[in-house]
């Protein structure tokens, strides 16, 4: 175990840092009495883009090269995607699309 | 702030519950894991409380036990967290005039958080701060619950969970799904699935995030003309 100053000052660190990368966007453009074309175009358009990242981001530690190959979450993750296109409620396609998970998960992979 | 509405804390409770699920499965991980390295619950809570931010709470625990230097961790923070550079630009305009309530909300902006905000309409009757804040609190009250429990009963769940933590890819793909059902144009939504998977590809997943975020705002500012021709021609449909 290391010593409390470095664990907190190594936490202190990372919250400093966080909450600079969140905040820093309002400081730089926050200012203004109006917010500009050009954030109003990222504001609107950017979260479309940010879900797509979201998305891949939660696929990056599946091993898509061995066994069973994703699968559990390629067919989860596509069931969410048919029942919401679907039924077009979230609490359902994700209450769904998880116990899919964990049943595949559990009894056929 | 006045003090929220039941039905408006109903809304808040059922719109959250996914993260509920994941937040908890998911700070109850940590907390176990960090409390294996002998950090007990004052350090999980004191984590989940100043920092809020998942997975790089996770790449802490290996970066504290194994004692790299301050630098390092700056450095690996920056690496992990540079997406939520994004969340505040989006949400510049949305969190203009939220007052006193703007440093939390700006402080508490996950990917969960930055998710619901941007998908779920406020409840009508309802300012718009007072929602946001309300469901960014909550979020952070079940990270923090679940890592402190994680840390003091972590031996002591005996409940089956593998596989709980999914809700949180659910809730990330049923949102791309509801904005792809509804947006007239795809191209930002494939810009950032696109971009992501073949950065992903080329650079491996511990070193993916950063170009890919370089080549989403290069690609979302080299569309501009394009989506802003979209809506004014749009607009003219309408006025026609």
């Amino acid at each position: 175990m290391q010593n409390n100053t470095y664990v907190l000052l190594s936490i202190l660190v990372m919250a400093v840092v966080t909450a600079l990368l969140r905040c820093l966007p309002f400081f730089v453009f926050g200012g203004k009495r109006s917010t500009s074309p050009f954030i109003t175009y990222l504001g609107r358009y950017l979260p479309y883009a940010m879900m797509g990242m979201l998305v891949i981001y939660c696929y990056k530690s599946v091993s898509f090269a061995s066994a069973p190959f994703g699968a559990p979450e390629l067919i989860a993750g596509a069931a969410v995607v048919l029942l919401h296109v679907w039924k077009r409620n979230s609490l359902l396609s994700i209450g769904l699309g998880t116990a899919c998970y964990m049943l595949l998960i559990r009894f056929v992979f | 702030m006045q003090r929220p509405s039941a039905s408006l804390m109903k809304t808040v409770a059922l719109k959250t519950l996914p993260v509920m699920a994941g937040y908890l499965v998911l700070g109850t991980g940590f907390g176990i894991l960090f409390e294996s390295k002998g950090y007990g619950f004052i350090w999980s809570l004191l984590m989940s409380t100043a920092v809020f931010a998942g997975s790089m709470q996770y790449v802490a625990i290996d970066l504290i036990s194994g004692g790299v230097s301050l630098i390092s961790t700056a450095l690996m923070t920056v690496m992990v967290n540079a997406r939520h550079l994004f969340y505040g630009i989006s949400m510049v305009g949305k969190y203009r005039g939220a007052g006193l309530k703007k440093p939390y909300l700006m402080f508490a902006l996950t990917d969960e958080t930055y998710s619901l905000i941007c998908s779920e309409p406020v409840p009508e009757g309802t300012d718009a701060h007072t929602f946001y804040f309300l469901i960014s609190l909550v979020n952070q009250c079940y990270w923090v619950t679940g890592s402190v429990a994680g840390a003091l009963l972590g031996s002591l769940i005996t409940f089956e969970t593998a596989g709980l933590d999914f809700a949180m890819t659910a809730l990330f793909i049923s949102i791309f799904t509801e904005q792809w059902l509804t947006a007239k144009n795809h191209l930002p939504a494939l810009i950032g699935a696109g971009a992501t998977l073949l950065c992903l590809i080329l650079f491996g997943a511990d070193s993916f995030l950063i170009p890919a975020m370089l080549v989403i705002i290069t690609a979302m500012c080299s569309i501009r003309p394009l989506i802003e021709k979209a809506e004014a021609k749009e607009g003219e449909n309408r006025a026609e």
